[in-house]
């Protein structure tokens, strides 16, 4: 990811911070410009809450090069407490540690560096609870 | 009345323990473990360092205060294994808590003191009125060279506290520094591991400077030993400890609820702000702790504390230290070990 974009990214990535419209309430991560359930134009700034529940789930196997010493590692969509949902690395646990309906917490991770010379990239990631 | 106001630890799911490395170095565990008195340590995962681990421990320490986080106006983070050279981990952890942009930030670096350095320096400047509120983390992933005595403790973690004059649960009652050039454990730049200066490391250095901060902010305040509900100690390994403070007049139930070394490893700057932060889970209010840091160079910083009424209000508004300590353990095996903590040269 080249550093402007992470740059941009930091509200969602580290505070987890998402959009609530104002019309009828549905909470959107990352944040929109038009509501996608009633086109309001309105929205709060508001959380994403610190736990979430594992909708489903994938066991990565063979990895993308900045990824291949993690294998095999979990990406999963995780609904939010509060009704969003991601797309996100479970680490810390053994792939049959993992099960639709866990519960999970967001946690704050390394992402990847740019190589052995760039920025490090710092974002959310979930652990079991 | 100046002190903390918030408090909060992190330490990673990962461990190793002692017979791991020993039996791949050929060394007698039980030898190893009775001379050290340590167990296991924590290991970081892949993707953890001493920014995630300052962001978790500080993230407990805002649970506890309970204010908003804009109204920090100093961050410092003592650590020696900031993961830039040039680039500070401090606007990293700020950016991630929403304390920016008003904000005063630094990195610390001196061993393992660099924590209580942060401490040191959030509590004058709360005293001096220039902040509301500032936090000190203390937090390394900490490095020792395969096979070399470090490797047994050098462990991971952190602790973050929150000075400031309204809300204290703590409240600093003295402090003092004792300070002077002592060559006992070093890593120049560039190089992958610390060195160290073997048995160069404890009567001239640990011990010197450990009874020095004691002895003068004992002189200093009018406290005697048994004054004291709990005392902290920086602990390299579980020995230098007890046996400073048996030299003090300390004795072992005082210092047991922060003597958490045999299952944590030396976390370097988050070593003794760690063993504090496990002694506010358990203090009661209106009981005195010191507070005694050491870091190789070689420095150690003395604080005494008093608790107050509103430490049985906030303890248990986020995960305790022991909690943390005992649950949601993962066992290494030293070639996963050696891969987690970079110890192995990849082609390419």
């Amino acid at each position: 990811m080249p550093s402007p974009r992470y740059r941009r990214e930091m509200p969602q990535r580290y505070r987890l911070e998402a959009a609530k419209c104002k019309k009828c309430g549905k909470l959107f991560f990352p944040p929109r410009l038009v509501c996608a359930a009633c086109g309001s134009k309105g929205f709060d700034k508001t959380k994403l809450s610190e736990t979430g529940t594992i909708i489903s789930y994938t066991i990565i196997r063979v990895a993308p090069a900045d990824f291949a010493t993690q294998v095999p590692y979990a990406i999963a969509i995780v609904e939010s407490d509060n009704g969003a949902r991601l797309t996100t690395q479970v680490v810390d646990c053994k792939p049959e540690d993992l099960e639709i309906g866990k519960k999970v917490k967001f946690v704050f991770r390394k992402l990847y560096t740019e190589g052995h010379t760039g920025i490090i990239c710092y974002g959310y990631k979930a652990v079991l609870v | 009345m100046v002190g903390i106001v918030g408090y909060g630890s992190y330490l990673p799911r990962y461990r190793i323990k002692v017979e791991e490395i020993a039996h791949q170095w050929g060394r007698d565990s039980e030898t190893v473990k009775r001379g050290l008195m340590l167990k296991e340590k924590t290991v970081p995962g892949m993707d953890e360092d001493t920014i995630t681990i300052s962001v978790e421990a500080a993230r407990n320490a805002l649970k506890r205060a309970d204010i908003d986080p804009v109204e920090i106006g100093a961050l410092y983070i003592g650590s020696e294994s900031h993961p830039y050279a040039v680039k500070p981990s401090g606007t990293v952890v700020a950016e991630a808590l929403g304390v920016v942009p008003n904000v005063h930030i630094a990195d610390y670096e001196f061993a393992c003191k660099a924590g209580t350095e942060a401490m040191f320096v959030a509590h004058g400047l709360v005293k001096a009125d220039l902040v509301k509120y500032a936090l000190a983390i203390g937090a390394d992933t900490s490095q020792g060279a395969p096979g070399d005595a470090l490797e047994f403790s050098a462990a991971a973690g952190g602790s973050a506290f929150i000075f400031g004059k309204k809300g204290v649960i703590a409240e600093i009652l003295d402090t003092f520094s004792y300070t002077t050039d002592t060559p006992d454990f070093w890593r120049r730049e560039g190089a992958f591991y610390p060195l160290h200066s073997g048995r160069f490391t404890g009567e001239p250095a640990y011990f010197k400077h450990e009874l020095g901060a004691a002895k003068a902010i004992l002189n200093k305040s009018g406290y005697k030993p048994t004054d004291f509900a709990h005392a902290i100690f920086h602990m390299p390994n579980g020995k230098f400890p007890l046996a400073v403070a048996k030299r003090l007049g300390f004795t072992k139930e005082q210092i047991d609820a922060g003597w958490i070394v045999p299952l944590m490893g030396n976390t370097y700057s988050g070593s003794s702000p760690t063993g504090f932060s496990a002694t506010l889970d358990i203090a009661k209010p209106g009981e005195l702790i010191i507070l005694v840091s050491f870091g190789s160079g070689a420095g150690s910083d003395a604080f005494i504390f008093k608790m107050t009424d509103r430490i049985d209000e906030v303890r248990d508004k986020a995960t305790k230290l022991k909690e943390i300590l005992e649950n949601n353990r993962i066992y290494l095996d030293y070639g996963q070990y050696a891969k987690y903590r970079g110890k192995i040269i990849m082609s390419g």
